[in-house]
């Protein structure tokens, strides 16, 4: 016999079902009243934000081609200097003005996301070396049974992507495409695909 | 705790074996929807440790007691009246404070209040079937509800969900993130569930399963069931950094 090692095992995930906008986008449901807001709606950034203003847009595709149209999806992004307004960012302090947190349901007719966001600067590895500057998504629908992390950065950051510890890690340099979203003036497209041939990169974080 | 410092390790790898894995076709939607190729591995960056923290301030006062969010006023929901209550722990038993919480849910007839929600179990005009909570500095949060109501739903022929409440919690790093459903002792239902059975484990469905808890229960008002739910632990500072303060 040894000791127990004493931890508790994390809580299994479950599906976020059909009706996870009941819980998380009640207005967009057409549920007002009870929340002023959605929590996470609207755009990201005020007057007062720095950096340069993008809109991400896109669409999760499931292993038919078709666009999901009840999947929510979350960003997570540092600020334009590369830092996250959180309390375990001890490198310096955050913008004020850039949460860096949001959530958007598909659309219920077409599955299309939206987010108006600012380029997130770069934030360094684990090793010191800067990684490319990339947003955090976070999908859950119905018919996903864990939550799905992948990453979005940037076509017009080609020299940083070369160089991010990241994405150089990906043996099968073929799928390394999927993780960039593609730049186009203010507007980013990247179009997340959960099967098939151009199965999104996610990871396992 | 308020006065800890703010963690910034890296969580502790997830063990997949406790989660559902993305392909279990008999639950049917999950067939196109689950990515087939590998995961691939990550070790906590900057991005993954740090998470949004929301403050109070979005919370509003009713938004924990369903019973009374929706209502009109002097009316309130048709069901049987509980009280769910528990902690957000990490996995090294130690509470996480201060994290946002998001629970939905039927109403007493098994029907929800969504657009594309097609049951023929009435509608309860007093019930939205949804709330949130932020938890206290230990960890411990709790909401007032009714108790939900089993419901068909078009997978199988005959599949029914058992009573269950679906829960969003945020932890405080993006690793953490997590949403699933807590069921209640006693529902025959769960283990003919087919969402319940994408969990391959079956401590890991009981970790899921509240009990009810005549402790917390009110007398002459409503019973309380008490659901822990466990977020992934990071490592000690101890092992990634020089102490601090020693
Ligand atoms: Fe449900």
């Amino acid at each position: 016999m040894v000791q127990p090692l004493g931890y508790l095992k994390e809580t299994a995930s479950q599906t976020a079902g059909p009706y996870v906008h009941i819980g998380c986008t009640p207005n967009f449901t057409g549920i007002h009243g009870v929340y002023e807001a959605d929590l996470g709606s609207g755009s990201m950034i005020n007057d007062q934000t720095r950096g340069e203003r993008i809109t991400i847009r896109g669409h999760v595709y499931d292993g038919a081609g078709t666009a999901l149209k009840d999947a929510l999806i979350e960003i997570w992004q540092a600020d334009a200097d590369g830092l996250y307004n959180s309390p375990s960012e001890i490198r310096g302090k955050a913008d004020p003005n850039f949460f860096g947190w949001a959530r958007c349901p598909g659309d219920m007719a077409t599955g299309e996301f939206v987010f108006e966001t600012i380029k997130p600067g770069r934030v360094p590895f684990r090793d010191g070396r800067l990684m490319a500057p990339h947003v955090n998504f976070w999908i859950v629908a119905r018919g996903i049974n864990i939550g799905l992390n992948t990453r979005m950065y940037f076509s017009d950051e080609e020299a940083a992507n070369a160089e991010d510890p990241i994405l150089s890690r990906i043996e099968h340099r073929v799928r390394v495409p999927t993780l960039i979203g593609k730049r186009d003036g203010d507007t980013v497209t990247f179009d997340i695909h959960l099967q098939g041939e151009n199965e999104t990169i996610f990871f396992d974080v | 705790m308020k006065n800890m410092p703010p963690e910034t390790t890296p969580f502790f790898a997830r063990d997949r074996d406790m989660h559902p894995p993305a392909y279990t076709p008999w639950y049917k939607t999950t067939v196109l929807r689950s990515p087939q190729r590998a995961l691939i591995s990550l070790e906590g960056t900057i991005s993954e440790i740090t998470g949004p923290v929301f403050g109070h301030n979005i919370i509003n006062e009713f938004d924990n007691d369903l019973l009374a969010n929706y209502a009109k006023p002097g009316e309130g929901p048709i069901g049987e009246r509980i009280l769910v209550h528990g902690r957000v722990l990490d996995e090294r038993g130690i509470g996480v404070g201060g994290t946002l919480v998001e629970f939905w849910q039927a109403n007493a007839g098994g029907r929800y209040r969504h657009k594309k929600e097609t049951y023929l179990a009435p509608l309860d005009p007093n019930f939205g079937g949804f709330g949130r909570t932020i938890t206290d500095e230990n960890g411990f949060y709790w909401f007032k509800t009714v108790r939900p109501g089993a419901y068909p739903w078009p997978n199988g022929v005959n599949d029914w969900r058992p009573a269950h409440i679906h829960f969003s919690i945020f932890g405080h790093g993006f690793a953490q993130r997590l949403i699933t459903q807590m069921y209640f002792e006693g529902d025959p239902m769960i283990w003919k569930c087919p969402i319940v059975k994408t969990i391959p484990d079956e401590e890991a469905i009981k970790q899921l399963i509240a009990p009810l808890d005549m402790n917390a229960t009110i007398p002459h008002d409503m019973r309380a069931y008490k659901f822990d739910i466990v977020l992934r632990g990071r490592r000690s500072t101890l092992f990634e950094n020089r102490m601090e303060g020693n």
